[in-house]
C-alpha cells in the first residue's frame, strides 16, 4: 500500500498509539477498506513545490467538523479530509472524487489549488 | 405556483431575470449564507456519525429544502423566478445554451480555471467568492476535464429502476436509489457531475457556481421521477436508526421539517414535463 514508506519507521510509534488495532494497521497486504479501525500511516513530502503532510490524530480539537482520526496539512495548513464508509478518501477541494488514500486527496489538492494558497477551515 | 422548466427551454427574458435575480442575492449578502451552510454540512455529515445533507438517506429531502430556501429567496427579489432544471443527460457538451455568456458562462481559461464570460465571470465585478477554501476569489470551472463524460439517459435510467429506496447502513456504502443517484456507489450520477464541472463546483463550497441549483434541481426532479415509477416505495429509514434522519424526525438546520413534509413537490412546484 502506498503509505508503506521509509519514514513509516520513524512514525510506527506515532501510528500504533493512535489506532486502536496494530495488527490490521501492520498487515502490508491488506487494501484501505479493510483496515477501517486503523488511521493510514503517516507521510510527509514535497509534491509539485508544496509540502504535503498526513499523521493519524485524536479526534478531538478542532476535527469535530469529520469525526477526526486523520490530519492532512499542505505547506502548514490544515487540509479538511474525510474517510468514506469503502476506505476512500476525499478533502474539501475534491469532496466528490473519491481516492483511495489520505496522500492521494493531498495530491489532488494540490493539483487542485494550481500554486494557490489553503485558507484555514472554520474552527466554529 | 412555481412551474420548474428545463433550463435549455427558457426565454430570454426568463434568463435574464434568473441571473438578475442571483446578483441581487450576491449583492445583499443572502447567496453567501447558502454557501456557508453547505460547506457546513458536507463537512460534518459523515459515514460513522451523523449525517444529514449528505451521503445519507435525507440527501434528497435536504436538498429539496435548501432549493426551496433558496427558490424563495430569489422570488423575493423577483416573483417570476422559478429554478431551473439542468438535464444533464441531455445537454451534456460544453456548447450548451447553459454555459452561453447571457446565462452561466462558459468554460474557466487552462491556465487557472478562470470563468472569462457571463455575468459570472470576475472581470465582471458582481460575483466574487467571499467563502471560499482557498485564496482563489473568481469562479472557476473546468468543463470536461476531470472527467470526460456525464451521465448518460441510459445510466440515469438503471438508477431510477433501482425500487429501493435506501439500505442500511445508510450511508456511502449502501445498495439502493439514493446512494446510486448520489454516486458513491455504482455508475455515479450526482457526485460525477459535480466533477465534470469543476472548479468550485466540485469542492464544498460547491453553490458558488450558480450551476448548483440547475444541477440539484434536476436531481430533485429524477426523485420525483422514481416516486412516479415506484409508488409502493418510501422513504426509509421509518423510525429509531441513529445519526440518520428517519422519515418522521427533524432535519437540520431548519428544526421543524420532516423529511415526511417533503416527499411530495407539488405542494411547492410543479415541473415544466
Ligand atoms: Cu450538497
Ligand atoms: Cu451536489
Amino acid at each position: 500500500m502506498p503509505e508503506l514508506t521509509r519514514r513509516r519507521a520513524m512514525t510506527t510509534a506515532a501510528a500504533l498509539a493512535a489506532t486502536a488495532s496494530a495488527a490490521t494497521l501492520l498487515a502490508p497486504a491488506a487494501p484501505a477498506a479493510e483496515h477501517h479501525h486503523g488511521a493510514p500511516d503517516s507521510f510527509d513530502e514535497v509534491y509539485k513545490g508544496r509540502r504535503i503532510q498526513g499523521r493519524p490524530s485524536d479526534g478531538g480539537g478542532r476535527h469535530h467538523e469529520h469525526g477526526g482520526g486523520y490530519a492532512v496539512f499542505v505547506d502548514g495548513v490544515e487540509l479538511h479530509v474525510m474517510r468514506n464508509a469503502d476506505g476512500t478518501w476525499i478533502s474539501v477541494v475534491s469532496h466528490y472524487d473519491p481516492v483511495p488514500t489520505p496522500r492521494a486527496a493531498a495530491r489532488a489538492a494540490v493539483d487542485e489549488l494550481q500554486g494557490a494558497e489553503l485558507l484555514p477551515f472554520p474552527a466554529n | 405556483m412555481t412551474v420548474r422548466k428545463n433550463q435549455a427551454t427558457l426565454t430570454a427574458d426568463e434568463k435574464r431575470r434568473f441571473v438578475s435575480a442571483v446578483l441581487e442575492l450576491k449583492r445583499n449578502g443572502r447567496y453567501d449564507e447558502f454557501v456557508r451552510t453547505h460547506n457546513a454540512f458536507i463537512m460534518s455529515d459523515t459515514d460513522t456519525g451523523e449525517r444529514t445533507g449528505h451521503r445519507s438517506p435525507s440527501f434528497l429531502p435536504w436538498h429539496r429544502r435548501f432549493l426551496l430556501d433558496f427558490e424563495r429567496a430569489l422570488q423575493s427579489v423577483d416573483a417570476s423566478v422559478a429554478l431551473p432544471y439542468w438535464d444533464w443527460s441531455t445537454d451534456r457538451t460544453v456548447r450548451a445554451s447553459l454555459w452561453a455568456p447571457d446565462f452561466l458562462g462558459g468554460t474557466g481559461r487552462s491556465s487557472d480555471g478562470r470563468v472569462m464570460d457571463g455575468p459570472f465571470a470576475a472581470a465582471a465585478g458582481n460575483w466574487p467568492m467571499s467563502v471560499r477554501v482557498d485564496g482563489r476569489t473568481f469562479l472557476r470551472r473546468s468543463l470536461g476535464t476531470a472527467v470526460r463524460e456525464l451521465p448518460t439517459p441510459a445510466e440515469v435510467e438503471s438508477v431510477l429502476a433501482m425500487s429501493t429506496y435506501d439500505m442500511a447502513p445508510y450511508n456511502s456504502g449502501s445498495d439502493g436509489f439514493r446512494n446510486h443517484l448520489e454516486g458513491w456507489r455504482g455508475v455515479n450520477l450526482h457526485n460525477r457531475v459535480h466533477v465534470w464541472v469543476g472548479g468550485q463546483m466540485a469542492t464544498g463550497v460547491s453553490p458558488n457556481d450558480p450551476v448548483f441549483w440547475l444541477h440539484h434541481a434536476y436531481i430533485d426532479k429524477l426523485w420525483a421521477e422514481w416516486q412516479r415509477r415506484h409508488p409502493d416505495a418510501g422513504y426509509v429509514p421509518t423510525g429509531g436508526t441513529p445519526d440518520v434522519v428517519d422519515l418522521n424526525e427533524t432535519m437540520k438546520p431548519w428544526n421543524d421539517v420532516r423529511p415526511a413534509d417533503l416527499l411530495d413537490h407539488t405542494k411547492f412546484y410543479t415541473f415544466d414535463v
